[in-house]
């Protein structure tokens, strides 16, 4: 069983795995981490999604061992212990959410396009959530909710 | 779902990789995994050993060697788009911004792509067009394909057992050349239902060659000749567009039907995407 050794959220960690475990099912049941959903069976939903050495990507179409050597962050790990992130705040603010299945999904790949775009318009905000599914909200909140978070952050700097 | 039991292996280099394919005959490659994995976990794949290539790092790199511009093969789609060696390579950053969503464009890989040869998938059809030599090594040493020799079938490459993709080399554009890639996809998956990518040379507002590739529309991506030699020797306008464009997807061959689109339905908007890649190569 290939060993791996991987940082999450900050904290290093040490398993031996199955080869075929999947990221998402290592995050979930091996750490504990349950923030990281699985939505689907066909790489389509984006509930699933995390940071992947700085890049959003679908932990259920991952091996947790292709993750050996890199950095992981999930939605438990994008603010401080006690704080929001200012995407969390403004899916609070916007009513970015209803059932909330989706959310973490939609804020790790928000995060990664306000990384390279700080100020996205509205179409680039839903050309880059093409990766993520809602079935409750219509998305329109979930675009606000983005939006809220471009200017506060852009305020912050 | 889960894949079946695998044991997981990562190659440090070529050399390595190549002994492992050789030495366990049920391994397969791994690049970005966003084809293979989906596959293992719906069990259509159930290989007994996975080569992780992805980090090997003389796959992964993008560089201009003066005439062409030369793509490791695990260089991922998110890779190439953002690259500015690529910009003038119009048809590779229009389709690459089109594959999948950001996750699939992180994790998946344009050697990946090809090796797949998904008849759906987009890269086929632009290494079609642009008329890129693929570099393969095997135990046997290295051989280069050109891309009009490479994709042999549905899902079949001229790839022999044991060999693996190292490169994709395009040739740099002319002032006089200019290249795009229009797609119509499958509104869920986002791969194409027809996608085209079209490569043209005006000397003097004449078209002197013209590639045109499908790819969606049949069992393999293939160059549609038809299209491309009604285009050559005329001026480069909507009109002359328009004629060549109607003779796309004729001839006798096999034409593609799902329950999204019938054949009738793929032949006509292989003939209206012609239209638009030609339109957009040609700057109209
Ligand atoms: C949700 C989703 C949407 C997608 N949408 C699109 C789309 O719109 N258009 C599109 O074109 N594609 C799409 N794809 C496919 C995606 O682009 C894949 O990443 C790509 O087809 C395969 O690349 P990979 O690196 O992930 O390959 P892998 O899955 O790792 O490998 C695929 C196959 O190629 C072999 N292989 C890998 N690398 C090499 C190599 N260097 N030499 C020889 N063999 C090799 C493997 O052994 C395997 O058989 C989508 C995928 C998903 C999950
Ligand atoms: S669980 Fe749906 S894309 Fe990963
Ligand atoms: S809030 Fe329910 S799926 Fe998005």
């Amino acid at each position: 069983m290939p060993k791996i050794t991987l940082t999450v959220n900050g904290k290093t960690h040490t398993h031996e795995v199955e080869g075929r475990l999947l990221l998402v099912h290592y995050l979930r049941d091996t750490l504990g981490l349950t923030g990281t959903h699985v939505g689907c069976d066909t790489s389509s939903c984006g509930a699933c999604t995390i940071h992947f050495d700085g890049k959003a990507i679908k932990s259920c179409s991952l091996l947790a061992a292709q993750a050996d050597g890199s950095s992981i962050t999930t939605i438990e790990g994008l603010a401080p212990e006690g704080e929001l992130h200012p995407l969390q705040e403004g899916f609070k603010e916007e009513h970015g959410l209803q059932c909330g299945f989706c959310t973490p999904g939609m804020i790790m790949c928000a995060a990664d396009l306000l990384s390279h775009n700080p100020d996205p318009s509205e179409q680039e905000i839903r050309e880059g959530l093409e990766g993520n599914i809602c079935r409750c909200t219509g998305y329109h909140n979930i675009v606000r909710a983005i939006q809220y978070a471009a200017q506060k952050s852009a305020v912050a700097v | 779902m889960i894949p079946s039991s695998v044991d997981y292996t990562r190659a440090s280099s070529v050399g390595e990789a190549i002994r492992l394919l050789a030495e366990n005959p049920d391994a397969k490659l791994l690049a970005g995994g966003h084809s293979l994995i989906p596959a293992m976990k719906l069990r259509l794949n159930s290989p007994a050993l996975l080569i992780d290539i992805a980090r090997i790092a003389e796959l992964r790199f993008i560089e201009d060697t003066g005439n062409a511009i030369v793509i490791g093969a695990a260089s991922t789609h998110a890779d190439i788009i953002t690259n500015p060696l690529l910009r003038a390579l119009t048809a590779m950053i229009e389709a690459g911004e089109l594959i999948g969503d950001t996750q699939v464009r992180n994790m998946g890989t344009l050697g990946g792509s090809i090796a797949h040869a998904d008849p759906s998938a987009d890269w086929p059809a632009v290494l079609l067009a642009l008329e890129a030599q693929i570099k393969v090594q095997g135990p046997d040493g290295e051989r280069i394909i050109p891309a009009v020799e490479f994709f042999t079938g549905f899902f079949s490459t001229a790839l022999d057992t044991g060999e693996i993709v190292t490169e994709i080399h395009l040739p740099k554009p002319t002032a006089e050349s200019a290249s795009a890639y229009r797609k119509f996809m499958q509104p869920a998956s986002r791969f194409a239902i027809v996608g085209c990518a079209a490569s043209v040379t005006v000397k003097g507002g004449v078209i002197s060659a013209a590639n045109v590739a499908f790819t969606g529309v049949s069992d393999a991506a293939f160059l549609d000749e038809g299209v491309a030699s009604a285009l050559v020797g005329k001026p480069a306008t909507l009109e002359n567009i328009e004629v060549a464009a109607s003779a796309a997807a004729e001839g006798d061959m096999h034409i593609n039907e799902d329950h999204f689109a019938s054949q009738a339905y793929r032949k006509h908007l292989a003939k209206v995407y012609a239209k638009r890649a030609l339109a957009g190569a040609c700057g109209l």
